[in-house]
């Protein structure tokens, strides 16, 4: 467990801000406790204080993970947003789009988000915002980025992506394993 | 008969005070005399070491040390200025080595390189037969410097070459390159098996350098300024660093240290500097809210006119599928759908 750099606490942030905007100060400051972001592993993880102190007990080599991991480092030093971070992404999140029931199933095989397939989407939403995506009955289902401004959706054909698929429930599944 | 007696029994307190030098054992000791070492391999009396210990051992001591020192005795000895000498035979016993076992050598770069493909040394002889000569001359040393010196009394200039060129000149350099090599490379390897940290003096200079040398070069540049390259601006693309190439000290930041208010603060510090950040002016989007600004009033429009025209109007212009939701958008997404069939409608309907 080790203390994220100032530099890597900003490319964090970056992310996080992306899809939650200025409600990351929420992460931190929260009013029922201390809570903070740790690193292990070049990935980090957000856990409240007192989860942190039983995970500092552990041997650093045997400690798999603690408290929810966000997301991890790249080689090339890049902040990657993980499915698990989307319990935490979700209830802030600040531009959304609800997919059709039909579509459901095809974005959680990995693919992306077609106009087809898109039930509602947050007015205003610019292009290359995060986006969490979710069910029309408001159960969220992952994260992506916008490929088209809501505007610009009205023009677009069926077939043309909205939205990128960066993360999804799924990925449970798909990738179980490499998945901490 | 008095004085016998006396003398007799002064010399039976005496025996008392002196134990004897006959000591009987179940089974004989293993004695080393080189070493001045005795094993007693008796069992021993269970009860009395309970009873008294410390008594029963200093008997035991005795007992055995008492016949080291006879078999001593058995020894061939000699007098020598008062005193009595024996010559002790060498030890059989094997003691253990006083220092740790040596550590194996570090093998030098070749070495592990020779290791790891096989390669074997070769017995090469001393002497090579010469034909120009007709001799045998070492392969190096003296002899061989000497008949070289005398075979090169000429070179020959290759075609290619500047003809002005010191051919002699040259080969000495070559012969010099060749020479300092090896040093640097035994330097190396001397180095690497004390584990010395060798610091990085510059970067050579080659003719043409890879992108990994420009690559450290650049980072190199970077970061030799007065402020370790704190201050010096990022070029657009350039990589970051995972570490600093002359590498500063790191800090390790301690959990215990580092307060959680602190740790708020520097954060809360961040995220203020990331929303902070002025928006650059994105011609695309600015365009996009524009073209949704007029498509809104353009409706707004188009909902006055309808409450206004009333019934007459609706004919003409929408179909009434679309006009249910009554939403801003209706009426382009209409159009659109009719076109694609039944399916899209919903999905335009929902849109906000």
């Amino acid at each position: 467990m080790k203390i994220l750099s100032d530099e890597r606490t900003k490319s964090v942030f970056e992310k996080l801000a992306k899809f939650i905007g200025g409600n990351i100060k929420l992460l931190i400051d929260r009013p029922d406790g201390k809570y903070c972001f740790r690193e292990h592993k070049d990935r980090v993880y957000y856990m409240s204080q007192a989860i942190l102190d039983l995970a500092l007990s552990c041997n650093k080599e045997q400690l798999i993970c603690a408290g929810t991991c966000f997301g991890k480092f790249t080689k090339t030093n890049k902040f990657r947003l993980h499915i698990t971070a989307l319990n935490y992404l979700a209830p802030y999140a600040q531009y959304k789009i609800w997919l059709k029931p039909s579509a459901e199933q095809q974005f959680l095989y990995g693919h992306h988000v077609l106009k087809s397939g898109m039930g509602r989407i947050t007015e205003n939403t610019p292009k290359n915002q995060g986006v969490v995506i979710f069910s029309m009955n408001d159960m969220p289902l992952g994260f992506g980025t916008s490929a088209k401004a809501t505007a610009d959706c009205k023009h677009a054909d069926p077939i043309a992506i909205v939205c990128f698929n960066q993360g999804d429930i799924g990925e449970y599944i798909r990738n179980e394993d490499t998945l901490i | 008969m008095d004085i016998l007696e006396d003398i007799l029994q002064k010399e039976a307190k005496k025996s008392e005070k002196y134990k004897t030098t006959d000591v009987e054992k179940n089974v004989e000791l293993e004695l080393d005399l080189g070493n001045l070492l005795a094993l007693d391999t008796n069992d021993l009396n269970l009860q009395e070491l309970k009873s008294h210990k410390e008594k029963y051992l200093l008997n035991l001591a005795r007992d055995n040390t008492q016949l080291l020192l006879n078999k001593l005795w058995d020894l061939p000895s000699e007098r020598r200025e008062d005193i009595v000498v024996a010559k002790l035979p060498a030890g059989t016993l094997r003691l253990p080595r006083e220092k740790p076992c040596p550590k194996p050598k570090p093998l030098t770069k070749w070495q592990e390189y020779a290791l790891e493909k096989g390669i074997k040394k070769k017995k090469k002889t001393n002497a090579v037969w010469d034909d120009i000569v007709q001799k045998w001359i070492p392969r190096f040393g003296y002899k061989k410097a000497e008949l070289e010196r005398q075979k090169d009394w000429v070179l020959e200039v290759p075609g290619n070459a500047d003809p002005m060129e010191d051919q002699f000149a040259k080969k000495a350099e070559k012969k010099k390159e060749k020479v300092s090599k090896n040093e640097f490379q035994r330097l190396r390897n001397i180095a690497k098996a004390k584990k010395i940290k060798v610091p990085k003096e510059g970067l050579p200079s080659v003719a043409n350098p890879s992108s990994d040398l420009l690559n450290t070069a650049a980072k190199v540049a970077r970061v030799s300024t007065a402020s370790l390259g704190k201050f010096q601006p990022k070029l657009p693309k350039e990589k970051t660093l995972k570490e600093n190439v002359i590498a500063p000290k790191r800090v390790k930041r301690d959990h215990s240290k580092i307060s959680s208010i602190d740790e708020k603060s520097s954060h809360l510090k961040i995220i203020d500097s990331i929303l902070g950040k002025k928006p650059k002016l994105d011609i695309e989007k600015a365009v996009n809210r524009q073209v949704f600004q007029e498509q809104h009033e353009r409706s707004e429009e188009k909902k006055t006119q309808k409450s206004k025209g009333g019934k007459k109007r609706r004919k003409t212009s929408i179909p009434s599928k679309a006009r249910k939701g009554g939403k801003i958008s209706k009426p382009r997404v209409g159009k659109v759908n009719t076109k694609k069939g039944k399916g899209g409608v919903g999905g335009g309907r929902k849109r906000r």
